[in-house]
Formats: structure tokens, sequence, C-alpha cells
């Protein structure tokens, strides 16, 4: 890999790693580092099916109360590093997924370490707040979303300086049968996330949509933005079912009122 | 006081909707969300307050504890500017009235950004876009970047907005149906894609052959009866079209079997175990790791 790519391969992990905390635009998701790292290292097909495979199994990855998701950005991006260096192609993708399990594990202790540093950070705006001094408030802000940048760069570059031959030989001496049940098993594992999600949406009003897409699910005609429609649909008939039958003169009068500007932006997407 | 009343720009409003970007950026055990959202509000609160005291009191005021999904922070920070504004030009707006809304409106609206956004638009979009990236189809992380980046900045943009006309008057909207409504749309059509999701990328087969059946005389391609060369092929195609058999012996796998009866049931059952499991408290990732060792031993044993 050339200087410039490696280069380029830091930077991508920097965006990953403030995306990881920011969760905005979106570059921590596989689907947009792996392509990324894939695009500056000349590998762009490798990367972007690595992204795909690997965004299949995080979709329900989010970290909400008490369930920690795994950290997907180290994960990504480490695990499309080891994949390029490896050198296998396609024949890597079941390896470099089962490497990037551990690494979202080792991912979550670098981010609780970052956000303790933050507290300490937090005081140093107290501090400047008190003196009535924005731009040092503005300084430590990006300072910490350097540390989290720093957070995916850092285990970036330390990979990227393990010779690529070696990583290659790792890779090598994995007997199939290991890497085989590898892919085998990073089928399976998608069914974590969705249950994470299902567990902080599930009631019972929810449970007849979960059968119905189940069984719709099953036409192969049917492609994803389809489904999402009928799904959408559903939603909204049985709303609007809802609603008229607990009186439609009085609520559904004030609802729309006070509700229409907010829900037309909420519709709009 | 009336001569010079400080109001808020457009472009005050944007560039305090873009730093609200980075909210979570100094995320911290104490406080959360704090230090990203006095670094959102300081375009503003330097505009409106001239004085230094003024000023301090400001920036400490939005230290403060603060947590919410960081989408819906967005019309939260436009009411906090319509008060801010406000209490810039007079009126009688304190420290406790501005911290009571920032409060009361962050719990209701996280519980409608993380349904909404992680729950349904996220792995509907990402459902999208990877299936096209397994292939290698360079449209689908594009795909995903840009839908979801557009979904992102309209809704933080309008909804900023909306707070900021609304007001403090947005109380009142948030304790009617409205997000009620929204969020159990949400969880409704995310609960349909997301069983659509289980049912086609959850992969699961069952190697163990039940049954091998020689098959009869004119139901499976005779190979050595095929014309030679490029014709040997072209027939051989068109027989399979019509529906014969590719070799001698049919073979039926578990997995076959399974499928014949519903398609998917594994997987259903496979994400049923998992939230049971994440009911009992076992850690997401004890039960990924779990996932992958059941997977390379079923491979060895040749289950899988």
């Amino acid at each position: 890999m050339s200087a410039i790519s490696m280069i380029l391969v830091v930077i991508v992990a920097f965006f990953a790693g403030m995306e990881g905390i920011l969760d905005e635009f979106q570059f921590h998701q596989p689907l947009v580092s792996c392509t990324l790292i894939g695009l500056v290292t000349g590998h762009l097909t490798l990367g972007i099916m690595l992204g795909g495979s690997l965004q299949m199994i995080a979709l329900g990855w989010a970290n909400i109360g008490a369930a920690v998701a795994p950290d997907i950005a180290l994960a990504a991006t480490a695990s499309a590093i080891i994949l390029i260096q490896g050198g296998q192609g396609t024949h890597g993708l079941g390896s470099a997924i089962a490497f990037a399990i551990p690494l979202a594990v080792a991912g979550l202790f670098l981010t609780m370490i970052v956000r303790t540093i933050t507290v300490a950070i937090v005081h140093f705006m107290d501090a400047a707040a008190a003196k009535g001094n924005s731009r040092m408030i503005d300084f430590w802000q990006m300072v910490c979303i350097c540390l989290q940048g720093l957070r995916i760069a850092i285990p970036a570059a330390l990979l990227l300086i393990i010779p690529a031959s070696s990583v290659r030989d790792l890779l090598g001496s994995m007997p199939s049968w290991l890497s085989d049940g590898m892919t085998i098993g990073g089928g399976m594992v998608v069914a974590v996330g969705y249950a994470m999600v299902i567990n902080m949406m599930a009631s019972r009003e929810v449970w007849p949509f979960f059968a119905i897409g189940f069984v719709i699910a099953a036409i192969t005609d049917l492609t994803l933005i389809a489904i999402g429609a009928i799904g959408l649909s559903l939603a909204l008939m049985y709303l609007e079912l809802d609603k008229g039958g607990s009186g439609k003169g009085n609520n559904g009068g004030s609802n729309n009122n006070t509700g229409d500007p907010l829900g037309d932006i909420l519709d709009d997407y | 006081m009336e001569e010079k009343k400080v109001s808020l720009t457009k472009s005050d409003r944007l560039r305090v909707a873009w730093r609200s970007t980075f909210l979570q950026g100094s995320w911290n055990y104490e406080r959360m969300q704090n230090g990203g959202w006095c670094y959102s509000m300081i375009p503003a609160i330097n505009k409106l307050y001239k004085k230094k005291e003024d000023r301090i009191a400001a920036y400490q005021r939005h230290l403060e504890f603060f947590n919410t999904h960081p989408y819906v922070a967005s019309p939260v920070i436009g009411v906090t500017l319509a008060l801010e504004e406000e209490r810039a030009n007079g009126a009688p707006v304190d420290d406790v009235a501005i911290q009571g809304v920032k409060v009361g409106m962050m719990g209701p609206l996280a519980g409608v950004g993380d349904p909404v956004f992680w729950y349904t638009v996220r792995p509907i979009v990402g459902a999208l876009g990877a299936s096209l990236a397994l292939s290698g189809n360079i449209i689908g992380p594009i795909l995903f970047f840009v839908i979801w980046n557009i979904i992102r900045w309209g809704f933080m943009w309008y909804t900023q907005e909306f707070g900021y006309r609304a007001g403090s008057k947005i109380t009142e909207d948030l304790s009617g149906g409205l997000l009620q409504s929204v969020t159990r749309v949400a969880s409704m059509m995310g609960m349909f894609v997301i069983a659509a999701l289980i049912e086609r990328w959850v992969v699961i087969k069952f190697t163990p052959v039940v049954s091998r059946i020689k098959q009869q005389a004119g139901a499976y391609i005779d190979w050595d009866k095929l014309p030679k060369g490029a014709k040997g092929i072209q027939a051989a195609l068109q027989q399979q079209a019509s529906g014969l058999s590719l070799t001698k012996v049919k073979v039926t796998t578990l997995q076959d079997n399974l499928d014949s009866l519903i398609p998917g049931l594994v997987p259903l059952l496979l994400t049923f175990l998992c939230m049971w499991l994440l009911k009992k408290k076992v850690s997401p990732i004890v039960i990924i790791i779990g996932i992958f060792i059941v997977g390379v031993v079923g491979h060895v044993v040749g289950l899988l």
C-alpha cells in the first residue's frame, strides 16, 4: 500500500471515529467507511462488498439506554484494512467479518475511555464559560471531537504498520473450516441486531405488523422499497381507523389545528 | 428597551443548526450532551447579549445537563432560541424556565427519535444500501449516504425552525397526540420491515441430506446424449429451462424441507431466541460470539 493510501485510510478512520460519537453523517457505518477505505486503496468493489455484509450485521446496533451495542466504527475500519492487506480478495470476506466482532468489543472500551476523559474537558469548558471566553468553549469542543477521531485513527495506523505479508500469513494460516464457519456465523449474527430493535419496539399492537411483514417478505418480487411502502401504508391506515373510533368531532379537530405543521414535516421524509 | 430589539437572523439560526451537528462531540458521563449544547448555542448567545456578565450567565446556563436523541434536539434548540431572544429583549424569562423547557422536551422527544431514526429509518435505508452493496454495487453506499443525510438535515433544519417559531407554545403540542402518533407509526412500520429483513437476510442453511431419490428417465438432463459443442450447451440450457433436473439423483436437504413449510422459519426462531436471551440480560456481545462458535462447530460437524 502506498504512503498516500495509508494517510488517506487514517483520515477515513479519523472521520469514522468522529462520527462514531456524533452519529450524524454516518461515516462510521460500514457501508460508508469500508467503501471509502476501498476507494482510497484501489479496492473499491471489495470495500463495498465488505461494507454491505457488515452493514447487514450492524443494522440494529444503536446505543440506547442500558443496551450497549458493539462499536461498529472500529470494527468496520479495522476489518476493511485487514481484508485489503490480506490480499485474498472476496475469499477473505468471511475472515475479515470474523475479525470485526472482537474489534467491535475492543472499540467499546476505547469509547468508555474517551467519554471519561471528556468529563475533565467539560470542566475546562466550565472555566472558559466563567471567563466569558466562547472561543475556548469552541476549542474544547473540537478537542473532544478530535479525541473521538483518534480513537479509531490510532488503531487504524497501528494496523497499517503491520506488514501486509504478516497479515497475509495470519489469514492464510486460518484453516478453511474456521473461516467457512465464521462466514456461516456471520449470516446468523444479523439476528442479534434485529432482536435488539424488536425488544425496544415490541408492544401488543405492533405484533400483527411483524407477522404480515414476515410473510410478505417471502414474495421475492417485492423490493425493499415496496415493502417499506406497504408497511407505511398499513401503519397510516391503522392509525386513521384507530382515531376514527375514538370520536371524530372533538379529537380530530384539535389535533389537526395544532399538529399539522410538524406532522407534514415528519411525513415528508 | 423598545428602541433596540435584537433578533436572530436566518443565518444566525443556520449557524446554530450547523453547530448542532456536533452536539454529541463532547458526550461525557457527567452531564452528557451539555458541552455540545453550549457549543451550538454560542453564535446565538454572542448575538443576543452584548454585556459580558450576560454572556457568562448564558454560557453557564447552557452547560447544564442535557441529553436526548441528537436529531430531535433540534426542535428543543429552536424553542430555546426563541426564549433566549425574548429574554434578551427584556421579557421575564428566567433560568428555571429555560432549563425547564429543555428538560421537559428532551425526555418525550428522545422517545420519538430512537424508534423513528435508529429503529425504522436506519434499518430500512441501511438494508436498502447494503443489499445493493453485497454484490459490489457502488449505488448502495451512495444511496444510503445521500438519502440519510437529506432526511437528517431536512429534519434538523425544519424542526429547529418550527421550534423557533412556535416558541414556548410547543410544549402544548408535545402533550397532545401528535408525538405519540409519530412514534406509533414508526414502530408499526419498523416492526413490519424488520420482520421482512429477518426473512430475507438472516442466513441459516442446514446441509444434512434428508433423502436421495434416483429420478426417472426424462426428468433429468441426460448429458451423454447431448450434441457436442455449443449446441449441446444450448440444448442443456433449454432442457433446464423446461424444468429438467441437472443431476440424476434428486437431493433433498433438511433446508429444503423447512423452506417448504415456512421460508425463514429458522431465522425467525433464532431471532426470538436472541430476544429472549437479551431479556435475560445476556450481553449482545456474548450472544454474537456464541453464534460464531455455533457457526464454526455446526460447520465442522456438517450440520450447517
